[in-house]
């Protein structure tokens, strides 16, 4: 899939330069939603707090992930192996909070023997 | 579609290196070997370490079935230090088979041999890289030998918490034995996924490569995306036991059970790395020894894939019993019975590759054959435990045991035989003795079976698991089990002579005693250390027409103008 | 990693790929990328733990947070943020051959690594000196539900309840609160809500500026903290004297959300006080040792930048290192608000 499309590409040198005012306009942003996501924790929105927060985290990564790490320019295959991590990542974090949250309330209250089971 | 090169050096030399130097004798000294980048030679050492962990975690099957036998023979109960030295066994041999054989052995031993061959590519995309996954095998290695002189190991190759986090067996060193060994599987699979993206041959598409690389390559997914939560559940674990931490520990607020969901997040999809390749094997040998095309390659192709996939979806099936919430149950039992369909799929393609194929009941081919048996019965069983309903039952008894065991020994293992004897002949340059591989094939076959069989009807009369001791009841099904398992060694030793036997004595092996048209079968055997002089023909993998029986050399012949014409065909 | 194949004795048709300088470069990329997906699932064991113990115990979490500082956490945000502008910077220095400022900006993010590092070791010690470290050395640990370490714990407790109720409360402020709290006669469950929807109208300002509630301590606990009714935890652990008399009167923020002190935790929930910590240090020790292999790979970097090794054609390992460095920074991205800014 990779290699058939090197020999196509109208080649400049390797890879993609990044312009600097890019990189800068990239690293203001980043400093705004950071100022943003500590601010953001002087008021409360109740759970919206948390979602907020990894909004604004996500909306980092992303634009860390795109710029600096040049995906927005790459091969879209390095996109989706990144891509796939975090997709796997909330497999496993999902059922296993899913699960945990479902059994608690098992731990907090003994589990009962109800007689009638065992006389049938 | 395939390009043909030089069509002058048709014939059994096409492959032969100036000098008849190989990638075995053509540099010599240990230096030569330790600090090898060739895939080949990393490979050889993989095998000769692996299999040398099979034959330690063997002898403590061996140990632990004659332990029972012991006592399913006498009449008195046994000690407690011997209770604990069972438990001991057991721990060890499936610590020691799981993270050092099974894993590694077909992707490590057979990928890193074969790999590259089959892409007409000079090595794996990061040679070093390599060489440190071999490297981290051993240090992983050295962690386990120093835990069986210092202490052992008793809690289950499982690692659960709390007993882990607790026993003053040598748990932490080996939690860090494990750690280490799974870098090594996380930089092979890293490098088997570069090397089919980037290494492919002009004219090998993703529908043209060997359906062993696509095994490979959702192994490597799989060895990538599961294998660091291992790393980081027994970093925890370690935490757990040095520091005391308290994420698993209840004595201390913490969960148990979390400990499993991290475990088996990682540990299910490891039962796939250690099948998928296997079921690689399975479809070359299937299409070269019934001499024609492979049925439904795009279907193995995918379900390879799909299984893959579904290996991250299925881990809570694993803990039914084990406090899992009836709701997280119920979707783990549902989906669990997804991953029949897939690897229904393959077998299912394999026997309609057999249909009408002519089959040629060479050794490897033998180990096919048993493959789809045992495979079938293991997977068959897997379903009926995915049922939550019958698996509170048979939770921790031996069906479970006998379950796991018909497709990690059964299936694994017997493919991978079946792989070594089928690519012998390149590693080696030496042809084994086809007499003394079956009679070892029977050996193997009858001693698992015998070993196994018993096993699920034990465990369905209620012999639970890792239990030395058991009443009178069940001491008929030990002891069978327990001869059976001495068949089963005795074959396995048969096939170890075998081999040794053949590096001696064996008849030089010709470049393609099979007439399959994978392209590792287009250079000589053993291979030069370039893998090839020339360029091989690429062509379409599973189509056998050009390659002609010469019974001279008792190995088939390239003829050019037969497979210039086959490609003609297959383009129009 | 590809890199030291030879130039020549090659088949051809290795050369018209790895042995293009860009194909090289792109399996080294696609390598790191491959590595990279296994260290955010690496991470992503310790995320998940995070996660867990945190939807199951909020109040944990609202608690043990007290005693992070979330400036610090800011500011090695900026930090770790800005040697990622001057990776960026650097890979484009190396793209266009510009040798003095491909060095100039692997030893800034060099000193960003170090930077990082200095504020991180300024952070543990202020744990350590408050006896917050992970496992057995943590004043909060507890074993089969009681603390182990009886004398420590109060420090700590006092500590945490300070910072949670404003950070400049009286010195025996946390006590303070956290008896006049637990004395609450707790067990009446059904006057609970009732006493929490009329405390959420009364809101109050306190002396920091943080919006509060005022909760008449006759009426119980607030029920956003948990429905299991509080026991006395002063007498239960024998830790508090209950000596304070606050006129009845408990102050807590507004709404629930964002602070608590630890008379408000269940004793189930005390008990996992230690876990916070535990959580704490593995995300950012494990965080902080990645820190430290980035910095030892830019340091590699450097050396070879000195020689002058990399140029328009071959700058494959400032790429893949600044990848690396870059992922450094994308886990501290999701580490920061999590740990430090919890509400």
């Amino acid at each position: 899939m990779s290699h058939a499309h090197t020999h196509d590409d109208h080649d400049h040198g390797i890879g993609h330069i990044t312009p600097v005012s890019l990189l800068l306009g990239v690293f203001a942003l980043l400093m705004v939603f950071t100022v943003l996501t500590v601010a953001v924790t002087y008021v409360d929105l109740g759970p919206a707090n948390i979602w907020i927060a990894l909004g604004v985290a996500v909306a980092k990564a992303g634009l860390v992930a795109l710029y600096f790490m040049h995906l927005r320019y790459d091969s879209p295959f390095n996109g989706l192996i990144l891509v796939s991590a975090f997709l796997f990542l909330a497999i496993f974090i999902g059922i296993s909070l899913m699960d945990t949250g479902e059994y608690q309330q098992n731990i907090h209250t003994p589990a009962t023997v109800r007689p009638a089971a065992v006389g049938g | 579609m395939s390009v043909i090169h030089d069509p002058v050096k048709a014939g059994i030399h096409g492959g032969q290196a100036p000098g008849g130097t190989n990638y075995i004798n053509n540099s010599k000294g240990i230096l030569s070997w330790l600090l090898t980048v060739d895939h080949k030679r990393i490979g050889l050492m993989y095998m000769v370490c692996v299999l040398g962990a099979f034959l330690l975690g063997g002898s403590f099957a061996i140990m632990l079935r004659t332990m029972l036998f012991i006592r399913a023979a006498s009449e008195t109960p046994i000690s407690e230090g011997a209770q604990n030295m069972y438990n001991q066994a057991f721990t060890l041999h499936g610590a020691i088979l799981v993270f050092m054989f099974i894993i590694p052995a077909v992707p490590a031993i057979l990928g890193n041999m074969v790999l590259p061959l089959m892409l007409g590519a000079k090595d794996v995309a990061f040679p070093r890289l390599n060489l440190l996954s071999w490297y981290c095998w051993v240090g992983g290695a050295i962690f386990f030998m120093f835990v069986l002189i210092n202490g052992g190991l008793d809690t289950g190759w499982t690692f659960y918490t709390p007993y882990s986090s607790s026993t003053t067996t040598a748990a932490t060193t080996a939690t860090m034995g494990a750690f280490i060994l799974g870098f090594s599987s996380i930089l092979t699979g890293l490098n088997f996924i570069a090397t089919i993206h980037m290494l492919r041959p002009p004219g090998m598409g993703w529908f043209q490569m060997p359906l062993f690389l696509w095994a490979l390559y959702a192994t490597s997914v799989i060895q990538v995306l599961a294998t660091p939560v291992l790393a980081i559940t027994l970093l925890l674990l370690m935490a757990e036991r040095i520091l005391h931490v308290g994420i698993f520990d209840p004595a201390l607020g913490g969960d148990p059970v979390l400990f499993q969901h991290f475990f088996w997040f990682y540990s299910h999809p490891a039962v796939y790395i250690m099948v998928l390749p296997a079921m690689g094997i399975i479809s070359e040998l299937m299409s070269t020894f019934c001499r024609r095309h492979i049925f439904g390659y795009s279907f193995i192709a995918f379900s390879s894939v799909a299984i893959a996939l579904l290996g991250f979806l299925v881990w809570g099936h694993h803990m039914f019993t084990s406090g899992q919430s009836a709701m997280t149950n119920a979707v783990f039992s549902l989906i669990t019975f997804s991953v029949a369909i897939p690897s229904a799929i393959k077998v299912f393609n394999w026997l309609a590759t057999m249909y009408k194929g002519s089959i040629w009941l060479a050794t490897p081919m033998l180990y096919a054959l048993a493959f789809i048996w045992l495979f079938t019965i293991g997977g068959l069983t897997g379903v009926f435990l995915g049922a939550l309903s019958l698996d509170i039952m048979a939770h921790d008894t031996y069906f479970v045991v006998a379950h796991f065991h018909y497709v990690m020994v059964g299936s694994m293992l017997t493919a991978f035989i079946g792989g070594m004897y089928y690519w012998w002949p390149k590693m080696f340059g030496k042809m084994y003795s086809e007499p003394v591989a079956k009679v070892a094939w029977f050996l193997i076959f009858f001693g698992f079976n015998l070993t196994f069989f018993i096993q699920f009807i034990a465990g369905s009369k209620g012999m639970p698991r890792r239990y030395a001791d058991f009443v009178p009841e069940y001491a008929i099904y030990h002891e069978i089990s327990t001869i059976g398992s001495y068949v089963l060694a005795s074959g396995l030793f048969l096939v170890l002579f075998n081999w040794i036997h053949s590096l001696k004595y064996g008849r030089k092996a010709p470049q393609n005693p099979w007439g399959a048209n994978t392209l590792e079968w287009h250079t000589s055997s053993p291979p030069p250390t370039e893998n090839f002089v020339e360029d091989p023909p690429v062509s379409e993998p599973y189509v056998l027409g050009a390659w002609e029986y010469d019974a001279s050399i008792e190995g088939f012949v390239h003829n050019k103008e037969k497979a210039a014409k086959l490609a003609q065909m297959s383009h129009h | 990693m590809s890199s030291e194949h030879g130039h020549d004795n090659h088949p051809p048709h290795l050369a018209h790929h790895f042995e293009t300088p860009k194909q090289q470069f792109e399996s080294g990329k696609l390598g790191m990328w491959v590595f990279l997906a296994t260290e955010i699932l690496m991470f992503g064991g310790l995320f998940c733990a995070y996660s867990i113990y945190r939807g199951n115990h909020q109040d944990v979490f609202l608690y043990g947070y007290g005693a992070l500082n979330k400036y610090w956490g800011a500011t090695n945000t900026v930090v770790l943020l800005a040697s990622s502008l001057t990776m960026a910077w650097g890979v484009r220095a190396a793209q266009k051959g510009q040798q003095k400022l491909l060095l100039a900006m692997l030893i800034a993010t060099f000193m960003g690594g170090v930077g990082f590092m200095c504020i991180k070791t300024i952070e543990y010690k202020a744990k350590w000196d408050h006896g917050l470290f992970p496992g057995t050395m943590n004043a909060f640990y507890y074993k089969n539900g009681a603390p182990a370490y009886p004398d420590k714990i109060e420090h700590a407790i006092a500590y945490i309840d300070a910072h949670n109720t404003g950070g400049h409360a009286p010195a025996h402020g946390g006590e303070h609160l956290a008896d006049a709290h637990a004395e609450a006669p707790a067990h009446d469950e059904h006057a609970a809500p009732e006493a929490a929807s009329e405390a959420s109208e009364a809101h109050a300002e306190t002396a920091e500026g943080h919006t509060a509630v005022i909760i008449p301590a006759a009426f119980g606990a607030p029920a956003d903290v948990s429905l299991i009714p509080h026991p006395a935890v002063t007498t239960e652990t024998g830790l508090l004297d209950t000596a304070i008399d606050n006129a009845g009167v408990t102050v807590l923020p507004h709404a629930g959300h964002t602070q608590r002190v630890w008379a408000s935790l269940s004793p189930e929930e005390q008990g996992k006080v230690h876990i916070f910590f535990a959580i704490y240090f593995l995300m950012t020790g494990l965080h902080g040792l990645h820190v430290l292999i980035g910095m030892a790979v830019i340091l590699w970097l450097i050396i070879k930048a000195a020689k002058g090794t990399f140029g328009k054609e071959y700058f494959t390992p400032v790429d893949i290192g600044g990848l690396y460095w870059h992922l450094v920074d994308l886990i501290w991205i999701f580490l920061f608000p999590l740990l430090y800014l919890i509400h």
